[in-house]
């Protein structure tokens, strides 16, 4: 059973802890070992949010070590492009093309790096980088706030296992009346990530 | 059945079927979910005391009452409760008292990273480390059969990797707690219970043979262990950093140290005699290596890893190469050198439509000197705001603005302090500032609700943490009962309302209070129109932009508005100087 090592990386608020946790327990469903680290407190408030989820025969350390991240999840492209270190050649990088201006920029003090520079700094380890519209597609689906969702189900085509595993996780995970709805932002994702 | 949960969820558990009755704490990241997750369990009675120190007494007061009991605290609110932990280490109990504490290194959430394992030593008291969710939840088990069999508080430590970090764990879902009715009889014992210098000197042989037998207990336990493997490097580890150095050196023999205090001197002899050179790998301070130095072991350990900050698998491997412990392995190949391109930083920051945006902007107009607190508003030190001069430790603001004050400082001081934070420990400063006739004005950033840590209740919210409707402590009858006659009410974003109160505060020459009272906008969700920017009107001057709402974004001629993340608050139409932001008619 190989590792399969993961970094979801997004802004406070964005859903990364809610996307860390369905990713982890489908890979509990598939009869993996299971770690997961994440931040509370302070970060919530609008700052960079890292979560880390590994799948193995037997995890020991819930942190993923740099360059061995297999899949990057960017919620929004500065943060994917923040977590560089963490790929290599072998790495795939799922990016929500969607910005979420930091103070900084906001103010006029710093500029927001295009799409082909984002692109470029996650290709320069040799790994493949591939975008997708979640947010529109999670608004499509009721709420763009489903966007990490979204990402999951693109995902699933990539690290397999079985459609229905992971609509079971979402509905154990997700408040029963949202569970309709973000199982369609899963499956509107999965079709989205197969183009 | 096997479930993912946190540490701090299995934590909980662990005392929750180990029969432990009677939780109390208060939030501090990364410790809160431990006593959130206990309260959901049926027939306990869990609390948010208003301090740590509280929740201390109250857990000594269970286990002395019979009844099994957890604290449960981040490292800093083991400084507050540190008075209550010393004593019931001298009185002992009657019942199991499980203390669990979260260190924090690398302050995710801190305002430093001390090592609690110190405490261990200091308190002389057991301190049990987990390493993931199924040691939590099997230590607490442990734990509690320990503090009863030596008739003492146990304290397991956590980090925030292992607080925070999910990890599979078996768990039975018929298994129950044992039955109630086997709570031990109290009575009372004069010599044991009452701290009075000639009972406290009769106790102290009891606590020195205590740890003795502890220190006995410590060769024998599974909890401590070798793990053979070759015997070229010995590790000693513990908690999260075992499991680090665990793939980082996947062929050593290992020292496994579930147990962090006191520590099995014979196993650890044993341990170095079984390898060529023995390397202790631990977080923040030398611990383990000073105990193993003074038993003449050589050891390598903060000579190679740092004594500050926080560790990961990573870090542990760049060190080891660096130090030529580990062979150097090629950098990650570069497909074309990175290109160079700025990645600005995203540092949290107040939410659209909190009220300390409107009270930072007023006070930072005002130009006074402000001493903060901990809580959301620590914020408001940041760009742009700029309006806080300090923060050191929970309820440090007003006792820090009185002393600058009597020290010489000509402006008027001004404390900011949160709701929940003034009944940490607050209070007593505030009395303190009437009783030495200081003039300091305190400001009360009321939420009406424990912000930062994910929105507890608190002794002003009128809930419980079990959500039982309770008596809610009207802060303005309080500071006025306390003697305060100068005490106004107003909602910051109303600019205007609370720079005329600030400024007749900041004018009189007595101690005051101003309650600066906005629910907090992630929980009150209130959400109004957003206000409109005329592109015509707007000057380009940036003024809106020093309030440093983030839904307020700089285009190219003019500033314009996300309205997906606007709640309409408002405060932008009342800096705006060229009148181009207005509000919707609703």
């Amino acid at each position: 059973m190989k590792k399969i090592d993961y970094l979801l990386a997004g802004v406070g608020g964005q859903g990364t802890i809610l996307a860390s946790r369905i990713l982890a327990s489908a890979g509990l469903e598939m009869g993996y070992d299971v770690k997961t680290a994440e931040v509370h407190g302070m970060a919530q408030r609008g700052g960079s949010v890292e979560s880390h989820v590994r799948w193995g025969e037997k995890v020991h350390s819930p942190l993923v070590e740099h360059g061995m991240a297999d899949y990057l999840i960017g919620f929004e492209m500065l943060e994917a492009a923040r977590w560089l270190t963490y790929l290599n050649k072998n790495s795939v990088t799922l990016i929500n093309r969607f910005r979420i201006p930091p103070p900084l920029v906001n103010l006029g003090k710093a500029s927001y790096p295009s799409e082909k520079e984002i692109e470029n700094l996650l290709q320069s380890r040799g790994g493949t980088v591939k975008w997708l519209n979640a947010t529109d597609v999670a608004e499509d689906a009721g709420n763009p706030a489903m966007s990490g969702v979204v990402l999951l189900g693109a995902l699933s085509n990539l690290v397999g296992g079985d459609q229905e595993i992971w609509l079971q996780v979402i509905k154990r995970l997700v408040p029963a009346r949202f569970v309709d709805m973000n199982q369609k932002a899963f499956l509107a994702g999965r079709d989205a990530g197969r183009d | 059945m096997k479930e993912l949960i946190t540490g701090n969820e299995a934590l909980a558990y662990g005392a929750y079927l180990s029969g432990v009755r009677v939780g109390a704490a208060y939030p501090g990241t990364p410790s809160t979910q431990i006593m959130e997750k206990f309260a959901s369990f049926p027939g306990v009675h869990a609390e948010w005391a208003p301090n740590e120190k509280v929740a201390m007494d109250v857990g000594i007061g269970a286990a002395f009452a019979g009844t099994r009991a957890l604290v449960s605290t981040k490292h800093v609110g083991l400084n507050v409760a540190a008075d209550s932990l010393f004593y019931a280490v001298y009185t002992g109990l009657n019942a199991g008292l499980l203390i669990a504490c979260a260190d924090d290194p690398g302050m995710h959430s801190s305002q430093n990273e001390q090592d609690n394992r110190n405490y261990a030593k200091f308190a002389k008291v057991p301190m049990l480390e987990p390493s993931d969710s199924e040691e939590a939840m099997q230590f607490a088990a442990t734990a509690l059969e320990m503090s009863e069999t030596f008739d003492t508080p146990v304290i397991i430590r956590f980090v925030t990797r292992t607080s925070h970090s999910s990890s599979v764990v078996d768990i039975d879902p018929d298994a129950l707690p044992p039955p109630a009715k086997e709570r031990k009889p109290y009575k009372r014992e004069i010599g044991k219970f009452v701290m009075v210098p000639g009972n406290a000197r009769r106790r102290h042989p009891v606590v020195e043979e205590r740890i003795s037998k502890l220190r006995e207990y410590a060769e024998s336990t599974p909890l401590n262990r070798i793990e053979p493997g070759n015997d070229d490097w010995g590790i000693v580890a513990s908690g999260a950093v075992y499991q680090y150095a665990r793939e980082v050196f996947p062929e050593a023999t290992f020292l496994r140290l579930g147990m962090v205090y006191p520590l099995p001197e014979k196993l650890i002899r044993e341990f170095a005699g079984r390898v060529k050179k023995v390397l202790v790998i631990e977080e923040l301070d030398p611990f383990f290596e000073e105990h193993l130095r003074l038993l003449g072991i050589q050891v390598i350990g903060k000579d190679v890893f740092p004594i500050v900050g926080e560790f990961s698998p990573s870090l542990i491997r760049q060190a080891a190469i660096k130090a030529g412990i580990l062979p150097a392995t090629a950098p990650v190949s570069a497909a074309t050198p990175a290109p160079e391109i700025s990645i600005p930083i995203r540092p949290p920051t107040l939410c659209p439509g909190c009220g300390h945006r409107g009270m930072f902007t007023v006070l930072k107009e005002a130009g006074v000197v402000v001493m903060g607190d901990i809580g959301c508003y620590t914020l408001g030190a940041a760009s742009p705001l700029e309006a806080l001069h300090f923060c050191g430790c929970m309820g440090a603001s007003i006792g820090v603005a009185h002393g600058m004050d009597k020290g010489g400082i000509p402006d008027r001081l001004v404390a900011v302090i949160g709701d929940s934070t003034l009944f940490h420990s607050g209070l007593h400063p505030l009395i303190n500032t009437l009783y030495n006739r200081g003039n300091t004005t305190t400001i009360i950033a009321d939420n009406s609700t424990t912000g930062m840590t994910g929105h507890q209740h608190h002794p002003g919210t009128g809930y419980t943490l079990q959500k039982q409707p309770t008596l809610k402590v009207d802060l303005e009858r309080m500071v006025r009962g306390f003697g305060f006659s100068k005490v106004d009410v107003c909602d910051p974003n109303e600019m205007d309302d609370f720079r005329k109160i600030l400024e007749d505060h900041l004018k009189g020459e007595e101690a005051s209070v101003i309650i600066a009272r906005r629910p907090c906008a992630l929980q009150s969700r209130e959400k109004r129109t957003p206000p409109r920017i005329d592109p015509e009107l707007c000057t380009n001057c940036g003024t809106c932009l020093d309030i440093g709402c983030s839904p307020l974004v700089q285009d190219e001629d003019c500033v314009s508005i996300n309205e997906a993340m606007c709640t309409g608050c408002g405060l932008c139409v009342q800096v705006c100087p060229a009148g181009a932001i207005t509000r919707e008619k609703e």
